[in-house]
């Protein structure tokens, strides 16, 4: 090194101001909080709801609760917190609903993706966003005046608001996601696998049903999964349209109640503190986890399409 | 000519034939997506529309809600949306800042990004519980705005957060690296480069979270929403962050399955406000976005 370059390297740099310097500090702490916040707010979320229902946990006989099916909570003589029949209402509405939702969403993803173009597909984009716009309290209001009317005049049920009802909303507000999911999984399928189809001389349909479907399993899986999520935890719309009957289903057109709509409908009314009050808590904690869970086994099917 | 290579074989002919079947059948599924999305919303015109005038929009309800028009809720909504943005926007900008520009790929990242994805993932009743127990209760705010909008500020956290994030890795490398060979520190490049580069994508991720906020009612109706507030007609400022609200979603649910004889097009109209003002909203963020796309440098 000559001896400018050395007096050039010792010359003091462009200074910025330590204000500027402590500034930018401090911003850079913020950024980094911030980073974390979600973190916290997951645990936040569990920590507060599980704290609120917490000194119910010992006084539950907790096989019982689970599984049956007698939810009195406000009963004079003898209260039983069963919340079988809740779950299985939560289950039941939401598997419907997934009849109808996965097949017609993965099928209009494949649409959208593969057999669409320019115009078509743009619009067909901001439709499903627009879908996926409509508050669930409009869909409520839809199943409790439109649908309600429509299964009592053209099908064998005898109330309106029911199974049925409420998992054809359901079906409605959870097609957008797996649409969207699935046509990002579909377009993370390289290209070039395409090119190897069609030169096979593979029709479209050929190439989606061979070769793109098992290569977007993983982000079809999680796109069905993540409206497996929603539709578990969709409040408004199955509170309305459902029928909110304690029952355990045996036909479609039965009236139910999920575990969403029972918190909705009754936290309103219970005292800060009591038994009740309490339950309603720990089936917000039990809502948590199912939803953690199905979340956390979608991300783990999106990570498999990464990888690959 | 029978002799060409391109002879129609039973072959070609079934597997053109099952690729026009798959062609109608994914598009009557779309069609069975997009059919309901404009026959509700005809429905709701057709039923509601009547009712709305500027005068509906700005008188309070009156006589049991069954009279009068929305205005205590149209501002409740105008109040817990602001807010709840307010809050909001900034702290999920600086997280996908953070993800984004700072973040190493290690396990804090994927922790990070897991806790998003549950965090957009818990359901919105859920919300309304920790809201009730952390805001309402344990920081002793009380059912109020303030309460009703910092849960709606977590939960529509997440829709914040992936859209910016999404904007902020669109903008190339190279911007960056030529913005730290001129000397510029970390913070300076995001600050000058980084930012206004994905504006668009993060404007448009603020106008969804207004859309969806504004659309919320689980979350609300036990931190801060009421059935029913009177207030100053006449004036914005008519609620304080303190006060209980009225929100037009659970206004539609309080008309809808409280209210005993409502005149019949009442709830419609109100669905109609809703879903009109949620979908001007996403309608105006696709503007923004397809605005901002063609002017594009890159």
């Amino acid at each position: 090194m000559t001896a400018s370059q050395t007096d050039n390297l010792k010359r003091p740099r462009m200074a910025r101001s330590t204000a500027a310097i402590f500034g930018e500090r401090i911003i850079e702490l913020l950024i980094r909080l911030c980073g974390v916040s979600a973190i916290v707010f997951v645990f936040g979320i569990f920590l507060f709801v599980l704290r609120e229902g917490a000194p119910l946990i010992g006084k539950l006989d907790w096989t019982k609760v689970l599984f049956s099916q007698e939810w009195y909570p406000t009963s004079k003589g003898n209260v039983r917190y069963g919340v079988g029949a809740l779950i299985v209402g939560t289950l039941s509405v939401t598997g419907l609903a997934m009849l109808f939702a996965v097949p017609f969403g993965i099928g209009a993803a494949v649409f959208v993706s593969e057999f669409s173009t320019g115009k078509v597909k743009e619009t067909l984009k901001i439709v499903i966003e627009m879908l996926a716009a409509i508050p669930s309290i409009v869909w409520g209001f839809i199943g409790l005046s439109v649908m309600n009317r429509l299964i009592q005049e053209y099908l064998p049920a005898p109330v309106g608001l029911n199974l049925l009802n409420g998992a054809i909303l359901l079906a409605l507000m959870s097609v957008p996601i797996i649409v969207s999911i699935g046509e990002d999984a579909l377009k993370a399928v390289p290209d070039s696998y395409r090119e190897a189809a069609m030169a096979m001389g593979a029709t479209r349909w050929q190439t989606v049903y061979r070769v793109l479907f098992p290569a977007a399993r993983n982000g079809l899986l999680a796109a069905a999964l993540l409206g497996v999520g929603r539709a578990i935890g969709e409040t408004m719309a199955v509170l309305m349209a459902t029928g909110h009957a304690v029952n355990i289903p045996k036909s479609i057109f039965d009236p139910i109640r999920t575990l969403t709509a029972t918190i909705a409908a009754e936290l309103g009314e219970t005292a800060v503190g009591s038994d009740h009050y309490r339950m309603l808590f720990l089936i917000g904690v039990l809502l948590f986890s199912i939803t953690f869970v199905v979340n956390l086994l979608a991300d783990l099917a999106v990570r498999g399409v990464r990888k690959q | 000519m029978s002799a060409s290579p391109f002879t129609v074989t039973p072959l070609v002919r079934r597997n053109m034939r099952r690729e026009l079947a798959a062609r109608i059948v994914l598009g009557a599924m779309v069609a069975a997506m997009v059919l309901p999305l404009l026959a509700i919303i005809a429905y709701l015109v057709a039923k509601g529309a009547p009712l709305i005038s500027l005068k509906f929009l700005t008188t309070n309800p009156t006589h049991g809600m069954r009279e009068g028009g929305i205005w205590s809720a149209l501002l409740g909504t105008i109040y817990l949306v602001v807010i709840a943005l307010a809050v909001s926007a900034p702290i999920g900008v600086l997280c996908a800042v953070y993800l984004n520009e700072y973040a190493k790929d290690n396990w804090l990242t994927r922790i990070i990004n897991l806790a998003v994805v549950n965090l957009a993932g818990v359901p919105s009743i859920v919300h309304a519980l920790f809201g009730l127990g952390a805001f309402v209760l344990f920081a002793g705010i009380g059912r109020s705005i303030l309460a009703a909008s910092l849960t709606l500020a977590i939960m529509t956290l997440p829709v914040i957060i992936a859209s910016t994030k999404e904007a902020l890795a669109a903008v190339p490398m190279s911007f960056r690296e030529a913005c730290w060979n001129v000397g510029a520190s970390r913070w300076q490049t995001i600050w000058s480069i980084v930012l206004p580069n994905s504006l668009s994508g993060i404007l448009t991720g603020v106008i969804l979270q207004v859309s969806r906020t504004a659309g919320e009612t689980a979350p609300i109706m036990f931190t801060g929403a009421v059935f029913f507030k009177k207030i100053q007609p006449g004036t914005l400022f008519a609620y304080s962050l303190t006060d209980q609200c009225m929100a037009l979603s659970m206004h539609l649910y309080t008309v809808t399955t409280q209210v005993t004889n409502a005149p019949e097009p009442l709830p419609y109209a109100i669905a109609l406000v809703l879903l009109g003002a949620v979908l001007a909203v996403n309608a105006a963020s696709i503007i923004v976005r397809s605005l901002l796309r063609s002017r594009k440098k890159w």
